[in-house]
């Protein structure tokens, strides 16, 4: 906020620009995208535009974002397979990486966590992980790439979501499976059907052949492999199957929607 | 376009001499979108660099671009477009018009030698600016070259799923990185000779603005 504070905007009463400001915003998360929009705004300054003007070079990124959305939806091959490793390749140790320390990861009691399932499903039963562990799993060692540029090779084990989605019976022509997460703040993400139903797309349970440790997600992360980490949820606690495009925690605050690789 | 004004000056004997255009319309355009749209991607890309550095230093906040990796990411990603299009214009026109053929060849490593021992000892003649010496064949050449590298090692970190036959084609995901970086330093490093000489020759400057 102290940048939005300190840019002089003529004939604008600051302390009435920011309580408008803030009122716009639907989410404390979204704060850091609007900060981040302060210096798109200075430009905006620079070029003489009133800030009353409908451009604003925010609302312009925002645009060729959602069209950079469209257009990558278009011309890349959704069921494209990422490539896999040898086990040789699996990065030793593999990083953990959240917005907050280790120490403040979520800790899920397996016993008492239940996985529920709802929208736009036939069975909207919710599961237990000892019913969870039942299902077939298959292990995948692929490249997880972090939107922040670093990338490290992992094993990963689990359900394939499509056949769970499958089993309870999801309307696979809805548009989003949307996860939440056992993150204090909340953290969620979308993820378009059609990636949803990509055959390497999992419902993990086991990394490195291990009971999915916490730093990685217990008891349950998403993985996809053709998505930027981000859009792999950890500590997952439910699914719902829906039409609409509910945003992320991350995509709230600006990463693009589509965010595939 | 350089052709319409030589055939102009074939024409029009009898009116007064005019200058010939030493930079067509369509080259002085493609340069200066160019030249926004690199500055726009580089400092962009510096603020993505930090988030994840290569090396053991970050770009100062002060000379980059979105703010937070977020902001940086929409900005290269819009930018993206500006470089591509007109870069693929710009190929294409260079290409089609012979003007690559005309103006950057032949390169030869005498000439070059010579005409660097030249241009250090100030004895590089700059009356004929529609003619370009070895350095700058070299350098224009060199530039173009790196730019078509920088955009498809980009592509292949960005897309290394989509397009892992490019991503392996760079040595995979983790050295395309390096070699997106390698680069961004080499155009960085041309921009850095390029502005400096056309600032020492101010008139090789004019004729990028207004064409003559």
């Amino acid at each position: 906020m102290g940048r939005l504070r300190s840019l002089l905007i003529p004939g604008v009463d600051k302390q009435l620009l920011l309580r408008d400001a803030v009122k716009t915003m639907p989410d404390l998360a979204r704060r850091r995208f609007i900060a981040g929009g302060a210096s798109f705004g200075a430009l905006t300054l620079l070029t003489g535009c009133d800030v009353s003007d409908s451009f604003s070079a925010e609302e312009m990124l925002k645009r060729v974002s959602k069209f950079n959305d469209g257009v990558q939806a278009w011309i890349f091959n959704p069921d494209a397979l990422a490539p896999t490793f040898p086990e040789s390749a699996i990065t030793k140790p593999f990083p953990f990486n959240a917005y907050y320390e280790l120490d403040d990861a979520p800790e899920v009691d397996g016993k008492d966590w239940k996985f529920e399932v709802s929208g736009l499903v036939a069975n909207k039963k919710s599961w237990t992980l000892e019913e969870l562990y039942k299902l077939p799993q298959v292990k995948q060692v692929t490249r997880h790439i972090c939107v922040e540029g670093w990338s490290a090779i992992g094993s990963w084990t689990g359900t394939p979501l499509r056949d769970f989605l499958k089993l309870v019976g999801a309307d696979t022509s809805a548009k989003y499976c949307w996860f939440q997460c056992a993150d204090k703040e909340g953290y969620n993400s979308p993820l378009d059907m059609r990636t949803a139903l990509h055959p390497q797309t999992q419902m993990t349970f086991k990394f490195g052949d291990e009971i999915l440790p916490r730093a990685y997600g217990f008891p349950m992360k998403i993985r996809v492999p053709t998505k930027l980490g981000f859009k792999n949820p950890k500590y997952v606690v439910s699914m719902e199957v829906t039409n609409d495009y509910k945003g992320g925690y991350w995509e709230d605050q600006g990463y693009n929607s589509f965010s595939g690789s | 376009m350089s052709s319409l004004a030589a055939s102009d000056e074939r024409t029009l004997p009898a009116t007064k001499p005019t200058k010939a255009v030493i930079q067509p319309a369509w080259v002085r355009i493609m340069h200066w979108i160019n030249a926004v749209a690199i500055i726009l991607m580089i400092m962009s890309g510096w603020q993505i660099y930090n988030a994840s550095p290569l090396f053991k230093f970050t770009f100062s906040h002060s000379i980059t671009l979105g703010d937070w990796l977020g902001g940086a990411l929409l900005w290269h990603f819009a930018a993206m477009w500006l470089l591509v299009v007109n870069g693929l214009v710009y190929l294409t026109l260079g290409f089609a018009t012979g003007r690559f053929a005309r103006k950057l060849l032949p390169i030869s490593p005498a000439g070059v030698i010579a005409d660097t021992r030249a241009a250090l000892t100030g004895k590089l003649s700059h009356d004929d600016l529609s003619k370009y010496n070895q350095v700058q064949k070299l350098l224009y050449t060199g530039v173009i070259i790196v730019g078509v590298f920088v955009v498809l090692s980009g592509l292949s970190i960005w897309k290394p799923v989509q397009l892992q036959w490019l991503t392996a084609l760079f040595g995979g995901y983790d050295i395309a990185r390096y070699v997106h970086f390698a680069c961004m330093s080499a155009i960085v490093a041309f921009m850095v000779v390029h502005v400096a000489l056309a600032l020492l020759v101010p008139k090789s400057l004019r004729a990028m603005i207004i064409g003559r």
